[in-house]
């Protein structure tokens, strides 16, 4: 290989070699090695007579087009067309922070699986034959969370004076679990269990955007990443959930009964440490595998459609109402959740430059027809609301209701916009991500205020 | 000559192996050899012999090792195995097989 004196043509080189290193089949080695072939063919050339440029267009057209070149490349090491998450960083990219990063994610974890044993020292054991206590249940993110965001304190490098002011949440989230009297059976203290998780995972995007909420893709990476991680924290569960049999097929097979240490020590533990673990894996691949969440949205959005609109046309035939029962505000809940969850996950992986195209206008028609269903159910719950009563669980589930329909009303009148080119897509995903706090607002709202409100019942 | 892909991409794997069996080498070397050994009847797309070395190498054919050149940047040079020339037998065998069929049918061509 030959270094050129002719500046030209080591940029024209230069470029060439750009072009070449973009190609996913084509790895380092290979470029290097092309590249020196491409210089010996250059300095033969140049030898011959040939001017640089003149030359360049000669052994460039030899060497072939790239396609066919990468396309060879790809068939001669079909195993790099699948994207390898590796935890150990690629030897191209600056080793800042991941040598240290391996072994603080393990202490965090093991420290999280270690929290969940604590209270087991002071009065809260985990007994196998009977059921978690729910001391576990209200506090279940109080183990986890707080451990997550010191993470992305130490990842983002951020400020420990702003971090710990993530603290207070946090503290306050153990206050309100714990102090309120609530007898058993209590509705009010399933509604806290239900609602501290989504009031405290503000907190932890705090810590994400290393408290700068507003700064520009902050917010949609912390939707990003919440998709992903739990997307890793089912799969995470899944193998967890294989290990278990398997420690109950073998100590069984010996006579022994590993009751105590699978629900005592495998699941607790497993389950908070898993938490940090699956953040960590979506923080080391994100850049290097597809992101699965809005993956599952373009799976999803046609189907949800269909049912809604299959629904809807039954129910029009059959003339049969809605039969309110206890759980269907829930139900209904559920379902204006999963349908905003497409709507925000669509708008995360989409290019807001954009123009609309049809799946857009699917979205559009998923979220009509969502919000008819809604309508529907809701006139039915209406007109027998004063029969029932005021109950916690139904004054939750009717302010939920009414949080999902502001957020998906409005969305279809900005998609309707969209669609007609009266505004952007970055509108759009503006106002889900600016809506995002209503949510956690609500929660602690739920969380706070309701079990005084309602005797703790 | 233009000489189908079909038939270029058949004989790449021998006419290496071959080229190699004369001792170690290079890509861009290669390609001149093939081409001096053709008289240019075989013209090869330059990047395409990458592929196939690469290819050879996985296959335990060659061996790899990047090495300084003459002219001080590194180069990756390319020594045929054991395995490699047991294979090129093997090929050897196989083209023989082929040419003669064809040299016979030819030859009765001509003299009939």
């Amino acid at each position: 290989m030959t270094t050129f004196a002719d500046q030209p043509l080591e940029e024209q080189i230069a470029k060439w070699r750009t072009y070449l290193r973009r190609r996913q089949a084509v790895h380092g080695p290979d470029v290097e090695e092309l590249e020196g072939h491409l210089r010996d063919q250059l300095s033969a050339l140049t030898e011959a007579g040939l001017a640089g440029d003149e030359a360049f267009l000669v052994a460039v057209k030899r060497m072939g087009s790239l396609d066919a070149l990468s396309r060879e490349f790809a068939r001669a090491h079909s195993e790099r067309l699948w994207k390898q998450l590796v935890i150990a960083p690629d030897g191209d990219e600056p080793a800042n922070t991941s040598y240290a990063e391996t072994p603080v994610v393990l202490i965090l974890a093991i420290a999280a699986g270690v929290a969940i044993k604590v209270p087991a020292l002071f009065g809260h054991p985990i007994n196998p034959n009977d059921e978690l206590p729910l001391f576990y249940a209200r506090n279940a993110s109080l183990f986890a969370f707080p451990l997550l965001a010191i993470y992305f304190v130490w990842k983002r490098k951020s400020n420990v004076a702003s971090g710990l002011w993530l603290a207070l949440p946090f503290a306050a989230g153990a206050v309100f679990a714990n102090v309120f009297p609530f007898p058993t059976r209590s509705d009010t203290q399933v509604l806290t269990v239900l609602h501290l998780p989504i009031a405290l995972w503000l907190a932890v995007g705090f810590a994400y955007v290393r408290g700068r909420w507003f700064a520009d893709g902050g917010r949609m990476n912390f939707v990003r990443f919440s998709g992903e991680l739990a997307i890793y924290y089912v799969l995470i569960a899944l193998g967890g959930f294989v290990l278990m049999l398997f420690t109950f097929m073998m100590f069984r097979a010996i006579e022994m009964n590993p009751d105590w240490f699978v629900a005592g020590w495998l699941i607790p533990c497993g389950a908070a440490g898993a938490v940090l673990i699956g953040s960590w894996l979506v923080e080391a691949k994100q850049s290097v595998i597809e992101n699965m969440a809005p993956v599952l949205t373009r799976l999803f959005t046609p189907l949800f459609t269909v049912l809604l609109l299959v629904f809807l046309a039954t129910m029009a035939w059959t003339g049969s109402p809605i039969n309110v029962k206890r759980e269907v505000l829930i139900g209904f809940d559920l379902l204006l959740a999963v349908v905003v969850g497409l709507v925000l996950y669509a708008a995360s992986a989409r290019d807001p430059q954009a123009p609309p195209d049809f799946f857009d206008r699917l979205q559009l028609l998923l979220v009509l027809s969502a919000l008819v269903v809604d309508g529907v159910a809701l006139a039915a719950i209406a007109a027998r609301i004063s029969e029932f009563g005021f109950t916690p669980n139904r004054v939750a589930a009717l302010g939920e209701n009414l949080i999902l329909l502001v957020n998906l009303t409005w969305s279809a009148w900005l998609y309707a916009r969209f669609l007609r080119h009266r505004s952007s897509f970055a509108v759009l995903e503006g106002w889900q991500i600016a809506y995002l706090p209503v949510f956690s607002a609500w929660a602690t709202l739920v969380v706070v205020v309701f079990p005084p409100l309602f005797g703790y019942r | 000559m233009d000489m189908s892909k079909d038939l270029v991409a058949a004989s790449a794997t021998p006419l290496v192996l071959a080229i190699l069996a004369e001792g170690d080498s290079y890509g861009y070397a290669i390609i001149k050899r093939v081409a001096e050994l053709s008289g240019g009847h075989l013209q090869w797309t330059d990047g395409m012999l990458y592929p196939v070395l690469h290819r050879l190498e996985r296959q335990g054919h060659v061996a790899a090792k990047w090495a300084a050149s003459e002219n001080g940047r590194r180069r990756k040079y390319y020594r045929i195995t054991k395995e490699g020339r047991a294979q090129l037998a093997a090929q050897r065998q196989q083209w023989k097989a082929v040419d003669g069929t064809l040299r016979g049918i030819w030859m009765q061509a001509c003299t009939a």
